[in-house]
Formats: C-alpha cells, sequence, structure tokens
C-alpha cells in the first residue's frame, strides 16, 4: 500500500545526514562534555560547535542559546522562568497558543499571576495594536508564538518585537527597572521563516528539532544577552544554569545538524510548499463541497493546509483515511486526550462543529504532487460516505451550534473553549 | 533485536484493546469491521411515516451527534428496525452499529429488553473500547432512550417515559449528578480528577461523602 505521510507539523523523519552526525556521540564520543579527560573534552567541542551553528543561524552569540530536550521544555523554561522571577506580575501570550504555553501560562494564572489571554483575528493574526493595548506599566513577559501549528498562520513577531522593545526603552528612560521580555515559540516556523533574533526583536524563542527533521526530544531557547531567567531545575548548572542535566550530546549534535540542513534549504522549500499547498487549498475547496479554509490564506506556513469539511467527524475521516495509507490530523474532540475541540479553531470564532470537522495537512520534504493526487482521488468518497451517514447539515459561515436540541434535556452542557452551549 | 516474535510480546497500551493477529490498530478488530462497514444505517432519505420513535442526542463530552429511527411492532413492542446516522468518531459509529445489531437481531429485543441493554454490554460485544471513548458508545444508549421514549409519547404510554431528572449535589455552584456523570464517563474517576474538572465540593467539605460515592457508582456503571 501507498504511505502518503502528510502530517509533518507533529513529527518529521529524521534526515539521514542528522543521523550520520549523530553517530560517533553514541558510543564511540560517549564522554561528559563536564569531564577534563579526551573523551569530556570531545564531548565539549562538538557540544560548542553545535552551540555555534544553532547562533550563526539565529545571528547571535553563542552563549545565548540554552540546548533543550524539545520545544516544550523550551516554553516551560522560558515562561515559568521569566514569571517566576516577579511573583503576581502581568502576562501576555494568545489565545491560540501551542499548549506547552497556553498551559504553562494557566498554571501560572493559578499561581496567582495576572493573565491576558488575547483574541485571536478570523484570520488566525494576532493583532500588534492589540499587544500594544494590553501592555500595563507591570506586564513582565510577552509570549506569541511564531506560526501556529494547528493553522499554520504566521504572526507579525518583528512588529511585536519593536512594540516591547519600546516599552522597555520607555521604562529605563522613566527610571522604572521592572524589565519586560519578549517570548516566541518558533518550533513550527523553523526551517520555513527567518530564524533573524535581532530582526525579530525577541527576548526569548524556541525552537524544536523534531519537527525539523531532526531528533525528537531536542530543541533550544535563545536567550539575549542580559534577559534573567528563574531556574526551573535544579542540578549540575548545565546550560548557563537553566537546563541543568548532563547535556544529551547526540541529540544537541543531531538538532544543530537538522538546523543548519533546514537553513540551508529553507528558501527552496519554502517555494515549493507554497506551489503544493496553494494546489491542495484549491483542490480542497473547490472538489468537495463545504469545505472551509481555517486561517490566512497566504500569511500561512508553506507546509500548512487545514481545513474543515462540514457535517463530518475528523477522527473517523483520520482513520479512512489512514486505511487509504494517507497520514493526516485533526482538531476533532475524539483525538484529544482531554475530549475538548482545538482551542485554534474555537479562538477564530469557528462553532465547535467546525473543530470536529477541522482536518490538517502538513507537507514536507518528501511531498510530491502526485501525493496531493492520490489523496484527491481517495477522499471525495470519504468524504461523501461520512456525510451520508451524518445527521447534521451545517452551513457555510454558521457560527451557531447546529442542534442544541440534541443536548438538551440531559441535565449538561457542551464546554469548548470556556464557552458552554447549554 | 526484534525478531516478529518477540515483537508480538509488546505489551499493548492498557486502554487498547486490540486482539490483533498481524496488523496493529487502534481499536479491536470487531471496532474495526463495523466502523468499516456500519449496519443498519440510514443512508436514504428518511420516511419518517416508516418509523415510530426518533431521537437525536448530542454528547456533552465530545460533541459528537447521533440520531436513531425507531420502528416499535405495536403488537410485539420488538425493535423491528433500528436506522441510525452520526456525526461521531470511529467508537461512536461502531458502538452505535453494534447497538443496532444487538437490538434487532434474532426477531429484535422487546422495548423494555432493548432499554437495558447497557454501554458495558456494547462494548462487550465490541471486544472493548479505549476507556475515553467510552462515552462514544453512551452516546447511541442515549439517543435510543430518546427515541423509546418518543414512541411511548406517541403510543400514548405515557407512563413509560423514562425520565432522567438531574439533582443538584453542590448547590453553590449548581452541579448536578449529570454533570458528575459526564466527568466520570470523561475519565475522571477519583474525586481528585472529578474536582480538577467540576471544582464540585470544593467549597462544601460536607458534600464529599456524597460525590464520592456517586463517582463509585458512576466508575461501576460505566468501567465496572
Amino acid at each position: 500500500m501507498k504511505e502518503i505521510y502528510l502530517d509533518h507539523a507533529a513529527a518529521t523523519p529524521m534526515d539521514p545526514r542528522v543521523k550520520a552526525a549523530m553517530e560517533p556521540f553514541w558510543d564511540a564520543r560517549y564522554g561528559n562534555p563536564a569531564a577534563l579527560y579526551r573523551q569530556g573534552r570531545l564531548a565539549k567541542a562538538a557540544v560548542d560547535e553545535a552551540r555555534e551553528t544553532v547562533a550563526k543561524i539565529f545571528g547571535s552569540r553563542p552563549s545565548e542559546i540554552i540546548f533543550t530536550a524539545g520545544g516544550t521544555e523550551a516554553d516551560n523554561i522560558a515562561i515559568l522562568g521569566t514569571a517566576r522571577l516577579h511573583p503576581g506580575k502581568h502576562l501576555i501570550t494568545t489565545a491560540f497558543e501551542h499548549h506547552a504555553g497556553l498551559r504553562s501560562f494557566e498554571a501560572l494564572e493559578r499561581d496567582g499571576w495576572e493573565v491576558t489571554f488575547l483574541p485571536i483575528g478570523e484570520d488566525g493574526i494576532v493583532d500588534p495594536k492589540a499587544v500594544e493595548k494590553a501592555i500595563r506599566p507591570h506586564t513582565v513577559l510577552v509570549s506569541v508564538m511564531y506560526a501556529n501549528n494547528e493553522i499554520g498562520t504566521i504572526q507579525p513577531i518583528a512588529e511585536i518585537g519593536a512594540i516591547v522593545k519600546r516599552v522597555r526603552n520607555e521604562r529605563a528612560q522613566g527610571g522604572g527597572v521592572l524589565p519586560i521580555s519578549f517570548h516566541c515559540d518558533a518550533s513550527q516556523a523553523a526551517g520555513f521563516l527567518p530564524l533573524s533574533t535581532a530582526a525579530l526583536g525577541v527576548d526569548l524563542m524556541s525552537v524544536n528539532g523534531g519537527k525539523i527533521y531532526g531528533p525528537k526530544g531536542s530543541g533550544c531557547l535563545y536567550v539575549r544577552s542580559g534577559t534573567r531567567l528563574q531556574p526551573i531545575f535544579q542540578g549540575g548548572g548545565q546550560e548557563q544554569n537553566l537546563r541543568s542535566g548532563t547535556e544529551n550530546v547526540p541529540l544537541i549534535v543531531g538538532f544543530a545538524k537538522a538546523l543548519e540542513i533546514a537553513e540551508a534549504e529553507r528558501e527552496a522549500e519554502s517555494a515549493r510548499l507554497t506551489e503544493l499547498r496553494d494546489y491542495l487549498i484549491q483542490r480542497l475547496t473547490t472538489e468537495i463541497p463545504k469545505t472551509v479554509l481555517n486561517g490566512h490564506p497566504t500569511t500561512r506556513l508553506p507546509s500548512n493546509i487545514n481545513v474543515s469539511v462540514l457535517d463530518i467527524e475528523g477522527e473517523a475521516v483520520i482513520l479512512y483515511l489512514d486505511a487509504k495509507g494517507i497520514a493526516i490530523s485533526t482538531g476533532s474532540a475524539c483525538t484529544s486526550t482531554t475530549l475538548d475541540p482545538s482551542h485554534v479553531i474555537l479562538a477564530i470564532g469557528r462553532p465547535y462543529e467546525y473543530a470536529h470537522s477541522s482536518l490538517r495537512f502538513t507537507l514536507g520534504r518528501s511531498t510530491a504532487k502526485e501525493d496531493l493526487d492520490y489523496l484527491m482521488d481517495v477522499f471525495p468518497e470519504i468524504v461523501e460516505k461520512l456525510r451520508a451517514i451524518s445527521p447534521i447539515k451545517m452551513e457555510v459561515g454558521q457560527t451557531e451550534v447546529s442542534h442544541p436540541e440534541a443536548f438538551a434535556g440531559q441535565g449538561s452542557k457542551i464546554k469548548v473553549g470556556g464557552r458552554t452551549y447549554k | 533485536m526484534s525478531s516478529p516474535s518477540q515483537k508480538k510480546e509488546v505489551k499493548q497500551p492498557a486502554d487498547v484493546m486490540n486482539q490483533y493477529t498481524g496488523e496493529r490498530w487502534y481499536y479491536s478488530d470487531i471496532v474495526k469491521e463495523h466502523f468499516f462497514n456500519p449496519q443498519n444505517l440510514m443512508l436514504e432519505d428518511p420516511d419518517e411515516a416508516q418509523f415510530n420513535g426518533i431521537g437525536m442526542v448530542g454528547s456533552p463530552a465530545c460533541g459528537d451527534m447521533m440520531k436513531i429511527w425507531l420502528k416499535i411492532d405495536s403488537g410485539t413492542e420488538r425493535v423491528e428496525n433500528l436506522k441510525w446516522r452520526t456525526f461521531g468518531c470511529a467508537s461512536a459509529i461502531a458502538a452505535t452499529s453494534m447497538f443496532s445489531v444487538m437490538v434487532t437481531e434474532n426477531g429484535g429485543l422487546p422495548i423494555a429488553d432493548a432499554l437495558k441493554v447497557k454501554p458495558q454490554d456494547i462494548m462487550k460485544r465490541l471486544g472493548g473500547l479505549p476507556n475515553r471513548k467510552i462515552h462514544c458508545s453512551v452516546l447511541a444508549d442515549k439517543a435510543f432512550r430518546k427515541a423509546a421514549n418518543d414512541y411511548f409519547h406517541r403510543s400514548g404510554q405515557h407512563e413509560r417515559v423514562i425520565v432522567e431528572g438531574a439533582r443538584v449535589i453542590d448547590p453553590t455552584l449548581n452541579i448536578t449528578d449529570h454533570d458528575i456523570e459526564e466527568a466520570v464517563l470523561e475519565g475522571a474517576t477519583d474525586l481528585d480528577a472529578v474536582q480538577k474538572k467540576l471544582k464540585v465540593g470544593i467549597g462544601s467539605p460536607d458534600l464529599i461523602p456524597e460525590i464520592e460515592q456517586l463517582i463509585r457508582f458512576y466508575k461501576e456503571k460505566y468501567y465496572g
């Protein structure tokens, strides 16, 4: 059977060049980078070299790169680390961050911090003016993702960075001492968008190796020199005391190699995928009735297509497509461990049925036009089959729950994204 | 390192009950069969005159929806025909398909017996469902109850209508036994987990024993 993988935002196959670069560090070069003897020095040299590679891509100093075990860890170190230096102060993020950020902010809110979760426009893009308005005299952190993991929409990071910088300067001129930092989760953006930290104006930036054809559980946090964080791990003080624990040398080497390749191939690959993305969006929305694109049509990652195919449920689609050898993902509540529908689709103002019906196709290096043609050969029939068995008939543009009577008289309600449908 | 025989010994996660012989799948083989070939679907435009009980429900847990059309033989009171449609996931499709088979096979169950079919009975026939998918099989059951009530109303047997009234457990937060039932169905099977979802009883410790009793009751009902 064909195997067509269209879930690159979830995981990417490791590049053979990355695997080769990592190879010696499992057994031949096993030393602890902290050790003084030869094996230790070899390991340290490899970590140093990886750090320089990453720093070069960010246009930063090597000392500003903290290697982590992935994007979630980087987000936690940045967000909890900043907040904990300033108990009870104000934090700003968006309603559609990745759970690594969102849950961190929710935990801080429970513990007494004030948090503003900025709303998102229908196009899936944060308004920088809304960020500016939300900043208060005691705001210490603004965190906005570079590109959304579900709908791929690209956020105006440089504009927000400039706003935060201006506030910081104004505070300093006014004799204030309270810092304000800007964190950006670039996990989905890496490999598609430029990562120059100076141009973006970020103080903290997370990148995840597992999304860029590197090893899972690898990543880094950029920490601009002078940005203070309280360490959330206690231990041997590795990685500027921000990520204690013996450096995972093979994964660090693999991460740097993966980022290096992703950056080298970024422009050509982005151009290639943008064409394929637009091709699939065009075919999906014209050949399958009642199919709605979620998020801005062009201000989105070259790899991301997210549509709601109305009246059908996402998990069922995934398993039918799986039987045809195609792998995609959905924002349906049925596939989430918490049974909550996608907070992203709800955050852009869609009713929950849209989330239930949302499908994400994310393209990658292996994707060819023929794969998308094969998808379009088998997909319409699956939609037809599932629509035939669906009791609901949504209208495009509908913003209300379609059959509230189905939920009536049960003494309960549908809770989605903080909204309650009686 | 991983010969095929060793591979087979790898234990499945506890919530994936899959008696696979070859390829692994997220659900059991029976679920798979009913998912890909659902039985008793309402595929054509329903001729509602052919049915004497109709019910549609939504799952407050996940938002799935289910509609059931029933034809009860007015003489024998057996389930003569049951058709359904769903806006739901694989387990909702498979569970409802199985339920439709269970109540219509062998000449059909008398409606009173069909109403006694529990979600566990459906799951047993399906070879199990992952824990957090149990609420999907409850959906078939609920839609059937609603359709049965519709039949009772239509046939003038108003006294047989099953009213599932909610009882307020926590008056401060206005949380009912149904809310606790939903929480248990969503996988919260102890006080901590239920309180995380509902905050029930947090401000009123005297309610805790009753809440714990309800959690045990629903846990037994759905997972026991």
